[in-house]
């Protein structure tokens, strides 16, 4: 087994409790250290009507001191319900724990007292959430929040606190940490307010820190500095870290045991080195060949033709917070932008969250107007035409937008919403409505998915309606913006292999907008690296990722989680048979 | 809060615009309605010919073409005159002068009491949903809501006054009772109870349904489980983080409905014989008395106006995302 996993760099530290080999379950690992925490059995029930009884279903796992756990699955496995049914979290009185214990230092915490409990909450073990930017009140300074963990759980008087703030802004790297505490959030960045989460969650020195997908809402540059940062805090403090993320790169980054979670159950436990390059569940098996790696490109695509778009040196600038006499911050959003797509190309636009990739995006939608510049299609320079004139392209370019929770009206039928367009353009009722159940088919749907509502699908479905929906047009030309950003990893393959297929079978060109390296590699013939606005750097995928020219793609490429590990091979493999089937989510 | 005074001048510059506005509109509908002061007064005097009307026109400058006597108008407020009342042969300003204290006194006290009560009975709603103090709040609120003002205000008089005897029924003070100093403040008060509690109610129902909606809402939002996870007492966590957010909607309708209170409150007015605007207003309409019912106008636009500035000043200190500087 160990022949297969030379990839893999060497256990990152020698003190982590790991037993090597043979740590197949959990209870073998606890035996020689106290665990922090000990799961025993933990049963969440759902209330009536969800779509299974139980959350999470008889789960057995320790979290030892001086190491980082990784919990792992897509969404709805129950893994966000475990972290919050340990910091007595959870939407009660709907969802509750009907059974085993939880032992905090081997004390139940579900039997103690609301006053104990609350002790222990922000005290003993803390909490880092997901979505940095709703975390924090936003009325309150950032130093004020910290403060208020301090008193709850300290007796440090008024200096003492704030001094501490200011040690702890400190510590997790953050910039003028004095007059960072009297901000308010609103004036921080993503990964500062991560920052300043982390900072109140170490307040009162945890023995337990329980991150829940603390780096998903972050850029990969941002995701690494935070996963660096939370990794030497829990060296220098031994802290137990549960970590809890969808994202195997992320895992193969940090984790020093691995457990994996499915519809609730426990499926996979161990050492990270054994989950992570020979996984023994089917799921799991699965899960790692769904993951986008980046060594993998496309063979290099031969343009052909006169360019299908073309952006001339376009530009686009934001005022921000400006006002009638006053003038606001100037946003830099396109930056003399040339572009070009050829007939059957797809263009990745890789970048940051603020590098401008939609704004380019929806310019040339003509859902926003450029201040300058061409962009032309098939010639025919689509700024400056009047709204009138530009109608007739918007059958010929169509967009598929990244949230399909929020892309699709809940109060229309999904074969009402595909069938609008056509009929905006004079396309008669019936047989728009007929062309629509052939597109549901295309894209993996049954056909009597027109006569219901976009809730009544999964997030994968919805998206495979929204490409559905742009199909209906017959567009030439589709903007794909972060179409899987919202998607599961093993429905978010599904949905790129779609548009793979669907793209060759209709030779479409195709803006593929993602920050997900891993991603355009996989799907994208031409790679655009955007900053600031600016195109730093563009290539055929291979030698934008195998010879990066600018500094900046470099960063990226760096930042990408997991890149010291290796799929295995035989996994690799598996992947290459699912692809030659094409299932539907 | 640097910005404050180019913030409060650019207001005060479309404060101007604004009410210049108002005061055209306002001259405009009211002289689209049929009838002049001039018929009123012939007719109230009894056998009027047509003669005598036309003299008491030329008297007033009824006479003249609309848009002159706009001019005149317009003229006469802009240095801070809102004109002369021939039927009650005052100063319009001395007028409105007179009821202005009681109608402040009663819309205010009426404010604060529906906001303070609102704010609070909405948010024991809220901690309590689903519970039965939670129905009852929003029962009793959806009564408040639905029932009409002024047999509110007729069935606490039937109680409180006529029943129990409590509180005088109307009036702004007892009648030749001849008393000073805190005496004459209790008696004020003791009239003022009913018709602020009537026009508070309605109120009242409106922040409370408002807070409660609203604090349900955010509290279900991310950095309220962030406070929860510090280990906050309940109590902190309602008071510290959520309200403090809930309140951000209310503030703003508050802010609007404040600006409404010098008209709003006819009904309770003369439900209460309340010697205020509201009643002098409707006296003005019925009489046709133009420059009393313009000068009333004028001066709840005014109202409005200083109202909107403070909700915006409210805001930022609330919201110290939105800033003072337009």
């Amino acid at each position: 087994m160990t022949g297969t996993v030379t990839p893999f760099p060497a256990p990152r530290r020698a003190s982590a409790p790991q037993t090597e080999g043979s740590a197949m379950s959990p209870s073998s690992v606890a035996t020689a250290v106290e665990p922090l925490l000990d799961v025993r059995g933990l049963t969440i029930s759902l209330p009536d009507g969800a779509d299974r009884p139980y959350a999470v279903e008889n789960l057995t796992f320790t979290l030892n001191p001086n190491e980082i756990l990784c919990v792992v699955g897509e969404s709805g496995s129950g893994k966000s319900m475990t972290a919050h049914a340990t910091m007595g979290l959870l939407p009660k009185p709907h969802v509750k724990v009907t059974g085993g214990e939880l032992l905090f230092r081997g004390h139940n915490v579900f039997t103690m007292s609301e006053t104990e409990q609350r002790a222990l909450r922000g005290g003993r073990i803390a909490m880092v959430f997901q979505e940095p930017m709703t975390a924090l009140n936003p009325l309150k300074k950032v130093g004020d929040q910290i403060e208020e963990s301090l008193r709850v759980h300290t007796s440090l008087d008024k200096a003492a606190r704030a001094a501490r703030v200011v040690e702890l802004l400190t510590q997790v790297g953050l910039p003028n940490p004095a007059d960072l505490s009297k901000s308010y959030p609103f004036r921080l960045s993503g990964g500062q307010r991560q920052r300043v989460m982390i900072a109140m969650a170490l307040a009162c020195e945890p023995d337990v820190l329980i991150a829940d997908e603390p780096t998903t809402a972050l850029d990969v540059t941002t995701q690494k500095q935070i996963l660096e940062l939370i990794r030497s805090i829990q060296a220098e403090r031994h802290m137990g870290v549960m970590f809890i993320t969808h994202d195997f790169g992320v895992v193969a980054e940090i984790a020093d045991r691995v457990a994996v979670m499915q519809h609730g159950k426990l499926v996979e436990i161990g050492p990270a080195r054994q989950v992570l390059n020979a996984p023994t569940h089917p799921y799991t098996r699965h899960l790692i060949a769904s993951v986008p790696h980046y060594i993998e490109h496309r063979a290099d695509f031969t343009k052909s033709g006169d360019a299908l778009l073309e952006a001339r040196n376009v530009n686009k600038v934001f005022n921000v917070g400006g006002g009638f006499l006053r003038k606001g911050r100037q946003v830099v959003a396109g930056d003399d932008i040339c572009l070009t797509i050829h007939p059957g190309e797809t263009v990745g636009l890789v970048g940051e969250s603020g590098s401008g990739k939609s704004t380019l995006g929806r310019s040339i939608v003509g859902l926003m107007t450029p201040n300058s510049g061409q962009i032309l299609f098939k010639g025919q320079n689509l700024l400056g035409l009047k709204r009138r004139e530009f109608r007739p392209f918007r059958r010929d370019i169509q967009m598929v937008f990244q949230d399909p929770y929020a892309s699709l009206n809940p109060r229309h039928k999904v074969g009402d919403i595909i069938s609008q367009g056509p009929v905006a353009f004079g396309e008669d009722k019936g047989k728009a409505l007929t062309r629509a159940r052939e597109l549901l088919q295309l894209v993996g749907l049954d056909g009597s998915a027109a006569d219901r509502y976009p809730h009544q699908f999964s997030g994968g479905q919805r998206q495979r309606i929204s490409i559905a929906r742009a199909l209906a047009m017959d567009p030439t030309l589709l903007v794909a913006d972060e179409p899987v950003s919202a998607l599961d990893v093993s429905v978010q393959t599904q949905v790129l292999k779609l548009l793979d297929d669907i793209r060759h079978r209709l030779n479409l060109s195709m803006l593929f907008i993602t920050h997900d390296l891993r991603v355009a590699a996989q799907v994208c013939d031409t790679i655009a690296v955007m900053r600031r606005g600016k195109i730093v750097e563009i290539g055929p995928s291979r030698s934008v990722f195998g010879d990066p020219q600018h500094e900046y793609t470099r960063t990226l490429l760096d930042a990408i989680p997991g890149k010291a590990w290796e799929i295995p091979a035989e996994l690799l493999a598996e992947r290459a048979g699912h692809s030659a089937g094409g299932h539907p989510s | 809060m640097a910005g404050l005074v180019p913030f409060l001048a650019g207001r005060m510059v479309k404060a101007v615009v604004i009410l210049f506005a108002i005061v055209v509109l306002n001259f405009l509908l009211v002289h689209a309605a049929p009838g002049d002061p001039a018929m009123v007064m012939a007719g109230e005097a009894g056998a009027a010919d047509a003669k005598f009307v036309e003299q008491l026109r030329e008297q007033f400058g009824l006479n003249k073409p609309l848009h002159e006597q706009l001019m005149t108008y317009v003229g006469t407020v802009a240095q801070g005159d809102l004109g002369f009342s021939y039927r009650q042969q005052r100063p319009v300003w001395d007028l409105i002068a007179d009821r202005l204290p009681a109608t402040l006194m009663l819309t205010l006290s009426a404010f604060v009491v529906a906001l303070v009560g609102g704010i609070l009975l909405g948010t024991l709603a809220a901690i309590n949903s689903g519970k039965w103090s939670d129905s009852a709040i929003t029962v009793v609120a959806l009564l408040a809501y639905a029932t009409p003002i002024y047999w509110v205000g007729l069935m606490l008089i039937l109680l409180f006054s006529v029943s129990l005897g409590w509180l005088p029924a109307f009036g702004f003070e007892t009648v030749g009772a001849g008393l000073t100093g805190l005496d004459r403040l209790g008696d004020i008060l003791a009239h003022l109870v009913l018709p602020v509690f009537t026009l508070g109610l309605f109120y009242m129902a409106v922040y409370a349904r408002m807070t409660r909606a609203s604090i349900l809402e955010v509290r279900d939002m991310d950095f309220v489980k962030t406070a929860r996870a510090k280990g906050l007492r309940e109590s902190r966590i309602v008071f510290g983080h959520i309200l403090r957010n809930a309140i951000l909607p209310v503030i703003t309708v508050a802010g609007v409905q404040g600006g409404h209170l010098i008209g709003g409150s006819i009904l309770v007015e003369t439900v209460f014989a309340w010697p205020g605007i509201g009643r002098l207003a409707f006296d003005a309409v019925l009489q046709r008395d133009y420059q009393v019912l313009l000068g009333i106008f004028f001066v709840s636009s005014v109202m409005v106006i200083v109202f909107n500035i403070l909700t915006d000043l409210v805001y930022t200190l609330v919201d110290p995302r939105i800033e003072v500087a337009k």
